[in-house]
């Protein structure tokens, strides 16, 4: 399946590659940039690209091409999911995914890409199970190593690749037995010119932090299960119990994993916490325009509404901003034409507001579309779809964990159209 | 940089030992250092001298160093003999990057390479299964041809290994030595087969992978194994999944017959059903071959559903496209939901999601209508993403959404991003032509962007309304001087040759404006385009031809300058035409057709999705994304006429028989049991017992969860464990003994007698109609389901499905038009709501999905009386989306008559007091033979009073009636059998409703009772323990009351049929209805 593995950054080198076939020459990669060249924007280069003899399927992440090498027909999504679980068992090892980190840590990614694909196919690409195989760097480890001679390869396989949990490793053990949940929402929407609900939907996701010792089984109900609409698992889910009970039941893996994601869809359910007012024109003649920009809360279920940032991605003909907010900063980049302000809270009695005039360059045509507006911001303790967690429970083990349920609702991808 | 490297490398010289103890204290020097050093032959020398130490530091040192510069790309093949002595070292990190190495460059160093085969022969038979693994992934590894034979018999023997992750790893080199030696194909395929036989999940992927890359074409090894990789799917890892999954997508294909063949006659079966079933089965018989799914294509339909839950978005589309390719329309649409989910992902996972969907939303619109706003595009996407989105919206527009999406349409062409916005501009294009509501006004939109500022916008603009002209050549002579006029400004070269072209075209419709433009054109010839030059060529052409008075000289100038121009083309096209239209001696006979040929009428183009081609290829591989064949790429075979043998797929039944059974009969595991695991079952069980009880208890006393302890101490939540606990015991009580008998018939081999056949599909039918919408009823029903549905299952083995009935169930939610306008708000959610209103006393009552939906529609206005227009009314069984106090009504409207019918809305509504009634939005026009659905709500206040309104058209109104049948005036609800009975105590006494009614002898089946009752009223059916009393619950559409009926069959062909509600009068008139039901034929 995937026969080779190319790592390029932002300014085009190869620092990386590895092959699990043959050896496949640097210079397919020749193709990759040509396309990249093509497609100006580094978001519009096209993940699968076909050359003479081979295909290249790549992914984009943390400003990093993941680009590898396909020589027959294979599901698209196979590579880009695997590709994607890559980066992010890198991330995880060293706590980021830069050239800078793969660089420092250039053996054990490849001794990681060794076990993660044979022959092309993955192999075992469960962070619990590569953690036994080779250990995550630490600097205590490293001094630890370097003195007693051992190394972070493990020499036995491990057991979750065997049983029919492999995400769990065998013989966990913490003094401070603990599970914690965060479910978090996402509001996703766009709202129109005169303030309106085009599309709007809310997306969840549940990320536990377990860690608890031995096998514990462990269950967790909902007071509202069937608000939610669609539904993903991590696999130590069954998904028997759900569909006949609503539960979630399953034997979590060791550390911090994404128990489930959902969606919620029902434009009515929606409550939208925030409206903006907002007045922005260009003038004809004069080449400048006014920016007007007014933020209040709606529908916040009584918490405070906190980390709002607005980003506008203004005109290009625009030269300038000259704004005053009544809070918080904004800063804007001639270069990007990016406008970001950054509120903070908002507090009802003054609502937070950003006035002034944009300069345009002189001569040039006033623009067509006013900008839309992004808009960021969290509410803490609140989940906007109303789900809630009833209760955990855990089976299989003697002792009593300590258990936490932690509520926030964020914007996701909410667009103010203006 | 070379004479930069050797100076440092001659300053670094000196200090060698230095820079060695600084390397061995840090475990991994900056690589930037490697690539300096990587050419370097000195440097290349103490690595050497490291790896000949004897300390193992310094050995892995060494090795980092060297497999640092492997990552380089650098060359590091000179080191192979020093590297490859350290193969047996004891040091298992050093071992692992010596394997690393020697898998780079063993193709390079060949001899060299088989010193180190000897050291992996004996790791094969280390007992340590990591090390027996590794080292048959190396040997295989080392593409050396030499070495087949001692690889292959590696291969053997690991596929024979105890340990499955050895056998794993056999899988995988099974693949390595096809592609180093293909000769070795048939010995490898007995591997194969050996290893499908694998009952371990660990290996299934990987074998299948290697069955695909070495002999895709025996499907015949995959027979005796397809039942069983059907049942471990779900425990195969998501990589394995995903190549199981289609490898069975395309055995499916060559296998069974096409389920599809149903959805030809659609129409029919709803007719039959509604005759007695007796003429039914007449139906039935007479019809050459009823389809009837094979239930191993079932079980891989059936085994794959949980899978769209996956968070691997490679396995969800792996099931959608399974779905698409092998699983009846009607059951398709589940998958709609989860591509939908995949769309929050990366970008790369969008790019391909999207294309995916492109391509199913051509074939079929209805399943991605509901999701239309998911795809709105928004500011912040790549332009491929918004692209793709665009198209996706195009495929999904139809009447009725037009005009929200042309709406949404306005914002995209005001974009910044000009790219999308010309892409958005030929959508609203194909939208015109395709839509022919909306064409005027797309035209007149489009017409509007010619004032655009930018040209990009007005060019694509232009050349869009040249097509749309085209495709209507009426009089729109006034566009066609506007865009005459955009000749001075407009600088598209394309747009410039568009507009040219369309006066060209049009030269007699503006006879004033054309010659004028030639005179423009004839003046900045020489600087144009070629592309305009040709069309001004054309243009002087038509009108030398039609207008030549004016223009003669005109265009023989042209036609000069054309002579001598640089381009080939041109000159080409300039010799052409003067042949052609200027009468001289030579010119043959064509040039008295000439006018014939340059004014001839063009077809029109068609706007086509660039999508509509891919649908060749087989969904969510490499070769539909990139429209090309792709190498290894394997055709979808097409579904055979006639199916093969069956019976191929069975195993020897006695052996598994033995291995299932063991010793007594309490517990067995059968294939279908696997996936509702039976231990999990046991599990579940236990858990909820144990959890009710002292779980609850633990949590309360230990308190230190503040959000846990606040809530589990409600007793709603207890009690509602407890009835999940006992309607579990019952059914997996039931469950088992089912089980037993299915297990004989079983062994009784495939055959079953018709009439068993029949109802037990009826029951399969219902049941899974059920099933369908599972989210949407009370966990304790769905459990008692489920019993059921397995039941269903295991009782009928060959379940020849009654097609009529499981088309009509399955159709239904599909065909039922999508016109009510719930994209967002599904019913399920619907019914979350209702149930969160509630009080929480109660939390038993919800609504569930109608059992089943009838299609009968009754007659509103006659085409008589209607002047033509010829109205319709059904009832969709739906809660009403207007407000859950209606009942929601379905009007289908004809226009019967030769002429546009315009403006029809209701108006003067008679209504009784207290009904209400939510009117369709009115209808611009309907197309002569034009139909349309529309859906409106009505609240009956749960009487059966009629409500009488005026439909009115743009010239006439005619007075109609809809009087509600008083099954119509409920909701289906999800009860148990326990609440059932809780809620009929209370309702005795004068709420009790009840009546003896003989049955005739063929309506005594269940399922016939259970489908009689339902088609007469929308009742929800309540699992019931014994077989002779059935058991149905709704409740009022407007004050929820609870209409609870039971049909409980006596002795001697006798019934007692027993209505408890509140609303009395209802009860009474529907007893009244039900009885007759009951006793007819």
């Amino acid at each position: 399946m995937i026969h080779s593995l190319f790592l390029i950054n932002c300014s085009g080198d190869i620092f990386l590659e590895k092959h699990w076939k043959s050896v496949v020459s640097q210079s397919v990669c020749d193709y990759f940039f040509e396309a990249q060249e093509k497609a100006a924007d580094i978001e519009n280069v096209p993940p699968v690209i076909s050359t003479p003899h081979h295909y290249l399927i790549s992914i984009y992440r943390d400003k990093l091409f993941f680009v590898s090498v396909i020589q027959t027909e294979v599901p698209p999504l196979f590579v880009i999911e695997f590709l994607h679980r890559v980066a992010d068992t890198f991330q995880d090892y060293f706590g980021e995914c830069s050239e800078a980190a793969i660089k420092d840590n250039v053996v054990i990614v490849y001794e990681l890409l060794e076990e993660m694909l044979d022959n092309g196919f993955p192999l075992a690409t469960e962070s619990n199970i590569l953690k036994e195989l080779i250990k995550p760097p630490t600097i205590l480890r490293s001094v630890v190593n370097s003195i007693t001679g051992s190394s972070n390869v493990g020499d036995t396989l491990p057991t979750g690749q065997l049983s029919n949990i492999p995400w769990r490793r065998a013989g966990v053990k913490y003094t401070n037995n603990e599970a914690y949940f965060d479910v978090i929402e996402e509001i996703d929407a766009i709202i129109d010119k005169s303030g309106s609900t085009v599309f709007a939907e809310i997306q969840g996701v549940i990320d536990a932090c377990i860690k608890l010792s031995g096998m514990p089984d462990l269950s967790l109900s909902f007071m509202n299960p069937r608000l939610l609409d669609d539904v993903s698992f991590h696999p130590c889910i069954r998904f028997k119990r759900w569909e006949s009970e609503r539960v979630l039941s399953f034997i979590p893996p060791d550390g911090n994993f994404r128990l489930i994601s959902y969606r919620v869809s029902s434009q009515n359910l929606v409550a939208i916490p925030v409206y903006v007012k907002h007045s922005i024109s260009f003038k004809e003649s004069s080449s400048c325009g006014r920016f007007d920009i007014t933020i209040g809360p709606k529908q916040n279920m009584g918490k405070t509404i906190e980390g709002i940032t607005v980003t506008v991605h203004m005109p290009k003909v625009l030269l300038n901003m000259n704004l005053t907010p009544t809070q918080g900063t904004y800063t804007f980049d001639p270069v990007t034409k990016v406008l970001t302000w950054d509120v903070g809270k908002i507090t009802p009695q003054k609502l937070p507001s950003l006035k002034g005039l944009v300069n345009l360059q002189s001569g040039a045509p006033k623009p067509e579309e006013n900008p839309s507006l992004n808009i960021q911001f969290k509410i803490q303790q609140l989940a906007i779809s109303g789900l809630k967690v009833n209760r955990l429970d855990m089976y299989g083990e003697k002792y009593k964990p300590f258990k936490g349920v932690k509520y926030v609702t964020k914007a996701g991808k909410f667009q103010v159209r203006t | 940089m070379s004479t930069n490297s050797f100076a440092y490398n001659e300053q670094s010289g000196g200090g060698e030992a230095a820079e060695l103890g600084q390397e061995a204290t840090s475990t991994i020097s900056p690589s930037s250092a490697f690539g300096l050093f990587s050419s370097d032959m000195k440097k290349n020398e103490d690595l050497k001298q490291m790896l000949e130490s004897n300390k193992d530091s310094a050995k892995l040192d060494a090795m980092k160093r060297i497999v640092g510069m492997v990552a380089r790309g650098k060359n590091a093949s000179e080191l192979f003999p020093a590297v490859v002595k350290n193969v047996a070292s004891k040091n298992i990190e050093i071992k692992k990057l010596v394997y690393v190495y020697l898998v780079r460059y063993a193709e390079e160093q060949q001899d060299l390479a088989l010193l180190s085969i000897s050291t992996f022969q004996r790791a094969l038979k280390d007992p340590n299964q990591l090390i027996r693994a590794s080292a048959l992934r190396v040997l295989s590894s080392i593409r050396v041809p030499i070495i087949v034979p001692i690889m292959m018999l590696a291969i053997k023997e690991a596929s024979a290994d105890l340990s499955p992750y050895v056998r794993k790893n056999a899988a995988h080199a099974i693949q390595k030595l096809y592609s180093l030696d293909p000769e070795q194909k048939e010995m490898l395929i007995e591997v194969i087969e050996k290893l499908l036989k694998d009952k371990s999940t660990l290996v299934a992927g990987s074998v299948v992978m290697a069955f695909e890359e070495v002999c895709p074409d025996r499907i015949d090894l995959i027979h005796k194994n397809y039942r069983k990789l059907c049942n471990l799917l779900v425990d195969v890892e998501e990589w394995g999944q995903v190549v199981i999954i289609h490898m069975l997508t395309r055995y499916a294909r060559t296998q069974f017959v096409s389920p599809w063949k149903e959805d030809n006659g659609p129409e029919d079966n709803e007719k039959d059903f509604y005759e007695s079933d007796e003429e039914q089965k007449e139906r039935i018989g007479q019809r050459k071959k009823p389809y009837a799914m094979d239930p191993d294509h079932r079980l891989l339909i059936r085994n794959t559903k949980p899978l769209l839950q996956s968070r691997n978005a490679a396995v969800v589309m792996a099931v959608a496209q399974l779905y698409w390719h092998i699983a009846p329309k009607s059951e398709a649409g589940i998958i709609s939901k989860s591509l939908v989910r995949l769309l929050r992902s990366n970008r790369e996972v969008q790019y391909i999601v999207l294309q995916n969907i492109a391509t199913m939303s051509i074939q079929r619109k209805g399943m991605f209508e509901p999701y239309l706003k998911s795809f709105y595009v928004r500011s912040t996407d790549p332009t491929m993403i918004k692209t793709l989105k665009l198209e996706i919206l195009t495929n999904l527009a139809n009447e009725a959404n037009i005009s929200t999406l042309l709406r949404e349409f306005q914002t995209y062409v005001k974009s910044q991003d000009k790219q999308f916005a010309a892409a958005t501009i030929q959508t609203i294009g194909r939208c015109a032509t395709n839509i022919s509501e909306v064409t005027d006004t797309c035209l007149n939109g489009l017409v509007c962007l010619l004032s655009n500022r930018d040209e990009i916008v007005v060019a694509e603009s232009v050349v869009v309304i040249k097509k749309l002209l085209q495709t209507q050549p009426a009089q729109h002579a006034e566009i066609i001087k506007h865009m005459a006029k955009l000749l001075d400004s407009i600088t598209v070269p394309v747009a410039r040759a568009s507009i040219l072209w369309l006066i060209g075209e049009n030269c007699e419709r503006v006879p004033k404006i054309a010659p004028d433009v030639l005179r423009k054109m004839a003046k900045t010839f020489t600087g144009e385009d070629d592309l305009v030059k040709l069309q001004i060529l054309n243009l002087g052409a038509k009108l030398y031809l039609t207008n030549s008075k004016q223009t003669k000289l005109l265009t023989q100038y042209i036609l000069n300058l054309g002579k001598y121009d640089q381009n080939y083309d041109i000159r080409d096209r300039t010799r052409f035409i003067r042949q052609l239209i200027v009468p001289n001696e030579k010119s043959g006979a064509l040039s008295k057709y000439a006018k014939k040929i340059f004014l001839a009428q063009k077809p029109a183009p068609l706007l086509e999705s660039p999508f509509k081609d891919r649908d060749h290829f087989q969904l969510g591989t490499l070769s539909h994304t990139l429209n090309t064949k792709a190498t290894g790429y394997l055709e979808l075979s097409n579904w055979p006429e006639v199916a093969p043998d069956p019976s191929v797929r069975n195993v020897e039944v006695i052996e598994l028989a033995k291995e299932w059974i063991p010793a007594g009969k309490t517990k067995k595991e059968t294939p279908s049991k696997k996936f509702y695991s039976e231990s999990e079952e046991e599990d579940g069980s236990s858990d909820s017992s144990s959890g009710s009880g002292s779980g609850s208890g633990e949590d309360d006393e230990e308190g230190d969860s503040s959000e846990d302890s606040s809530e589990d101490s409600s007793s709603g939540s207890e009690s509602e464990v407890d009835n999940r606990k006992t309607a579990k015991k019952s059914s997996t009580n039931k469950g088992k003994s089912d089980y037993e008998d299915g297990e004989k018939e079983n062994e009784n081999s495939k055959t079953s007698d018709s009439s068993n056949a029949e109802s037990s599909s009826v029951e399969e039918s219902s049941s899974e109609s059920e099933s369908a919408s599972e989210s949407e009823s009370e966990p304790e029903f769905r459990k008692v389901t489920k019993g059921k549905e397995r039941k269903a299952r295991q009782d009928g083995k060959p379940v020849a499905k009654d097609v009529s009935l499981l088309d009509l169930d399955d159709f239904n939610p599909v065909s039922t038009p999508v016109v009510l306008p719930t994209p967002v708000l599904s019913p399920s959610s619907i019914a979350d709501l209702r149930d969160l209103n509630l009080s929480a006393s109660s939390p038993v009552i919800s609504v569930s999905s109608p059992v089943f939906v009838p299609m009968t529609s009754h007659e509103l206005l006659h085409r008589m009386s209607g002047k033509g227009l010829a109205a319709h009314y059904s009832f969709p069984r739906q809660p009403c989306i207007f407000s859950d106090k209606m009942v929601s009504v379905q009007i289908t409207l004809n226009n019967t008559t030769d002429r546009k019918i315009e403006n029809i809305h209701i108006e003067e509504k008679k209504l009784p007091a207290g009904m209400q009634m939510h009117v369709f939005n009115p209808i611009e026009s309907l197309e002569p033979e034009g139909s349309i659905t529309v859906s409106m709500g009505i609240d009956f206040c749960d009487s059966t009073q009629t409500a009488s309104f005026q439909l009115c058209t743009k010239d006439d109104c005619f007075s109609v009636n809809i009087q509600p049948p008083v099954g119509e005036l409920l909701l289906p609800v999800a009860l148990s059998e326990k609440d059932f009975k809780k809620e009929q105590g209370w309702l005795t006494g004068m709420n009790e409703a009840s009546a003896v009614v003989t049955v005739a002898p063929q309506n005594s089946p269940p399922s016939v009772i259970r489908q009689k009752v339902v088609n007469v009223a929308n009742l929800g059916v309540v699992p019931s323990g014994q077989d002779s009393i059935h058991r149905f619950a709704a409740k009022t559409v407007h004050s929820g009351s609870l209409m609870l009926v039971t049909v409980e069959l006596k002795e001697g062909s006798t019934a007692q049929l027993i209505i408890n509600t509140e609303k009395t009068v209802i009860g009474s008139v529907l007893l009244r209805e039900l009885k007759p039901v009951l006793s007819q034929g």
